[in-house]
């Protein structure tokens, strides 16, 4: 209870501050008459279109990248596994990029999420086909690492023959993942998705804890091990396939923020699941802010912040696993 | 300036942002993009240092109260749609890649800001100038312009058109390359154009530029490298400033035959 | 009523009979040893019965739901997999996943029931993975206990404890059929089959070769034809003891 308290207390604070901050500063009393609708209307606007998507937005894509990695690492029962694995985001990054490529991105706005999106899916459905609702893990992997090995090869393919360097550069720009300027309509398309496939994964909690005792003993407790893998695939697509067509490809945080919190949890993967949403809204919240506090002249995408965080923090863990095992 | 003219203008695309300068009415342009103020990108730099820069994010411009906004239809995508969102004007311009292109751009500028006679005039002493310029002459070099990516400009560009005013041959129009491609740094040299153009190096290295300077190119003794690249990357009337350039230097070429 | 049927269950691997046509029950108050070389099928058997793989014949198991099921036998696999380091006592308590997860008092009974039953009642806040592997096995079985099920699985549960654990162990198992559960435990050691098992199910080569008390089913002459072994089964004051003397050809 203390933990989730603590979390909630973080997110929150972290949001309240990303709110305060823009690339113009606004003086707190215009932040919040602004966000309910009083003063100056171009405040209002500021708050109400731009800022409050923006911080809304970081919050529900960290929640998502951080449970569908607890997810992913309970169900693998590897602590290196994150959501990338079964392909979702390489797959919605691929969608993009032929958004992008063939012109489709500027057909009417949001077509490059809803692309993205549908590629998430499409991804899944292949998975499904090649590894099938049952068997074990394993083929679940290899599955997924084709998928996004496939993925990977097409986008390079894309920019190879990109013969258009802005074209091309707005591809890259794109896969280093960004928050900047989405508006209450891309919020509209991730939210519901994100707060579907997140349900979905909150689901599997009895079943991961569980799995602490491998397949077989899951299984003789009752687990289904078809229903979790099923939920668990449909969970991350939805979740991780929404978050990535909005705000691109942001990596480490399915990876880093369930193993920062797995001590604090008593490593119970069902606790694990929700800490490490909370926890994941507020590494995300912390990484969008130093994006706008940090250089704001040179544009730093939120993929890169994401990873100068997270890199050293992942090292940082190993170095004392290192040390205490 | 006229009722309907907008008041308030913020430009977010180098291109737009210098044509904005040339023809907006005193005051008329508010903000330009941060590449404005950048030498190296921008032919008006030096005029542009008075309008504060924008970083191109929806807030910036949004509490900028402009009445039009102007981009390049590169620029970022979330903004504009954000922009066009809340409600704002935002007109997009296309890279130009020809001279009339050029002077579409130019036009259509003096029109958006209501500078429709201001525009007629910089329109008059374009054609005028380009009409000084331009000649056929009897021998013409043959000419390839080198890009990073070993690409070469092809004869529909900009950079095509501003060679062939200049009285030059574009090496891509024999190799059948109309819109430019991909030229080997190989078949570049066994092609023996009579001069090879490459743009000046970028503080920081890259693979893609540095193989601009590659030692072969510069055994060729055909290596020139163009000093003035702010002039060629927008359609404004700086291209002409290119084109007398590359006059220059075709005619150094002609003496040495 | 038995607390496990068995009719005529087979499982093949390709065209070959892992376990072939194997009927038998299992009544409450037994401990049944599962015995026979590697290869006979013995966790191949243990698994099919429990439905966790396909086969042709019966399981009364096996047709059960998966929460009936959970409810009505305990398994303890032979990988001892702990994949976190949870603590003992939140181990434990995965037992009562099948269970009404609301009856909290009841829950909490269970658990501590469990632990002191295999003494762990020391270690409870320990991170189970920290644990000796004979200090792990333990607390697996606390788990399998305070699943509360009559029926009890258990696939090589002692192999690898030094010699006071496999008998507390085995001590354990018969203390839970004295008490009206049964017990189906496949062993290897032969001798500690004989000394705590109340009946012995001889598998070979997938099928059943003998099926009773331990004293009939390890003959000599089983001995040499199953295990292919020559040993000699002794009637100690102590109880029966198997010397194991030379491998046959």
């Amino acid at each position: 209870m203390k933990l989730a308290l603590s979390l909630t207390l973080l997110t929150a604070a972290l949001g309240l501050a990303s709110l305060m901050l823009g690339y113009a500063p606004l003086p707190p009393r215009a932040v919040l008459g602004g966000l309910v609708g009083a003063g100056d209307p171009l405040h209002v606007m500021v708050m109400q279109e731009i800022r409050l998507p923006r911080t809304a937005l970081a919050v529900l894509v960290g929640a998502a990248l951080g449970l569908s990695g607890a997810a992913m690492q309970g169900y693998l029962r590897n602590p290196l596994a994150e959501p990338g694995l079964i392909g979702v985001s390489g797959s919605a990054a691929l969608g993009a990029v032929i958004a992008l490529q063939s012109g489709l991105a500027a057909a009417f706005a949001l077509a490059l999420p809803l692309t993205a999106l549908l590629f998430a899916l499409g991804a899944v459905g292949l998975i499904l086909l090649l590894a099938g609702p049952r068997g074990g893990s394993l083929t679940l992997i290899l599955a997924g690492i084709a998928v996004s090995a496939l993925a990977g090869a097409l986008t390079s393919l894309a920019l190879n023959l990109s013969s258009n360097p802005y074209a091309t550069f707005e591809i890259v720009f794109w896969m280093m993942g960004s928050l900047a300027d989405r508006s209450l309509s891309h919020l509209a398309l991730a939210a519901p998705l994100i707060a579907l496939g997140g349900a979905t994964l909150l689901t599997l909690g009895r079943g991961l804890d569980a799995l602490t005792l491998g397949e077989d003993g899951a299984q003789a407790l009752g687990i289904s091990m078809t229903s979790l893998r099923l939920r668990l695939l449909f969970g991350t697509a939805a979740a991780v396939g929404a978050a990535t067509a909005v705000a691109g490809a942001v990596g480490f945080v399915g990876l880093v923020v369930p193993h920062l919190l797995r001590p604090l949890c008593g490593a119970r993967p069902s606790r694990l699941l929700w800490a490490s949403a909370l926890g994941g809204a507020a590494m995300l919240l912390t990484a969008d802010i130093a994006v706008r506090l940090v250089l704001p002249e040179r544009d730093l995408k939120l993929g890169v912040v994401m990873a100068l965080i997270g890199a050293p923090l992942f090292l940082h863990l190993i170095y004392k696993t290192r040390r205490a095992g | 300036m006229g009722d309907g003219a907008p008041g308030r203008v913020v430009s977010l695309n180098v291109c737009t942002d210098q044509l904005a300068l040339l023809l907006g009415a005193p005051g008329q342009l508010v903000s330009v993009s941060r590449l404005a103020h950048d030498p190296r990108s921008s032919a008006m730099a030096g005029a542009a240092r008075a309008i504060p820069a924008n970083g191109a994010s929806a807030e910036e411009v949004v509490l900028l109260r402009p009445d039009l906004v102007v981009a390049g239809s590169y620029t970022a995508r979330a903004t504009v749609e954000m922009l066009l969102r809340l409600g704002y004007r935002v007109e997009r311009f296309e890279p130009a890649r020809s001279l009339e292109d050029a002077r579409e751009n130019i036009r259509r500028m003096g029109a958006l800001l209501g500078r429709e006679a201001e525009a007629a005039e910089v329109l008059a002493a374009f054609d005028r100038r380009l009409a000084a310029l331009a000649d056929q002459p009897e021998r013409r070099p043959v000419v390839a312009y080198y890009l990073p990516f070993n690409e070469t400009a092809g004869t529909r560009s900009l950079t095509g058109e501003i060679l062939a005013a200049a009285g030059m041959e574009n090496l891509s129009e024999a190799r059948g390359l109309p819109y430019g491609g991909r030229l080997p740094l190989e078949a570049l040299v066994l092609a023996h154009p009579d001069l090879i153009l490459v743009s000046q190096p970028y503080d920081s290295p890259a693979q893609a530029t540095s193989m601009l300077q590659h030692p072969a190119l510069q055994a060729t003794g055909t290596l020139r490298q163009v000093v003035d690249s702010p002039n060629w990357i927008c359609g404004t009337p700086a291209v002409l400033d290119a084109v007398a350039a590359m006059r220059a230097l075709r005619e150094e070429w002609e003496a040495t035959q | 009523m038995s607390l496990l049927a068995l009719d005529q269950l087979t499982v093949t691997r390709g065209q070959c009979p892992v376990v072939d046509s194997v009927s038998l029950t299992v009544e409450p108050g037994e401990c049944v040893g599962l015995i026979g070389p590697n290869g006979a099928g013995k966790t191949t058997l243990l698994r099919a019965a429990l439905g966790l793989l396909p086969h042709r014949g019966r399981s009364s198991l096996a047709t059960l739901s998966a929460r009936d099921r959970a409810r009505a036998a305990a398994w303890l696999p032979q990988s001892r997999e702990i994949a976190w380091p949870v603590t003992v006592e939140t181990l434990v308590a995965l037992g009562r996943l099948p269970h009404d997860s609301r009856a909290g008092r009841v829950q909490a009974r269970a658990v501590e029931t469990a632990l002191e039953r295999m003494e762990l009642g020391a270690f409870r806040h320990r991170k189970a993975t920290a644990l000796s592997g004979g200090e792990q096995a333990r607390v697996l079985i606390a788990r399998a206990l305070a699943q509360e099920a009559p029926l009890l699985l258990a696939d090589e549960p002692v192999a690898g404890l030094d010699p006071a654990s496999q008998i507390f162990t085995l001590q354990v198992f018969e203390a839970l059929a004295r008490e009206g559960h049964a017990v189906l435990v496949s062993l290897h050691d032969l001798t500690l089959a004989a000394r705590h098992c109340t009946r012995l199910v001889l598998l070979d080569r997938g099928r059943v070769a003998a099926d009773g008390p331990p004293l009939e089913v390890l003959t000599e002459a089983r001995l040499a034809e199953v295990f292919h072994l020559r040993g000699h089964m002794l009637e100690t004051p102590h109880g029966p003891l198997l010397q194991p003397l030379d491998v046959l050809r």
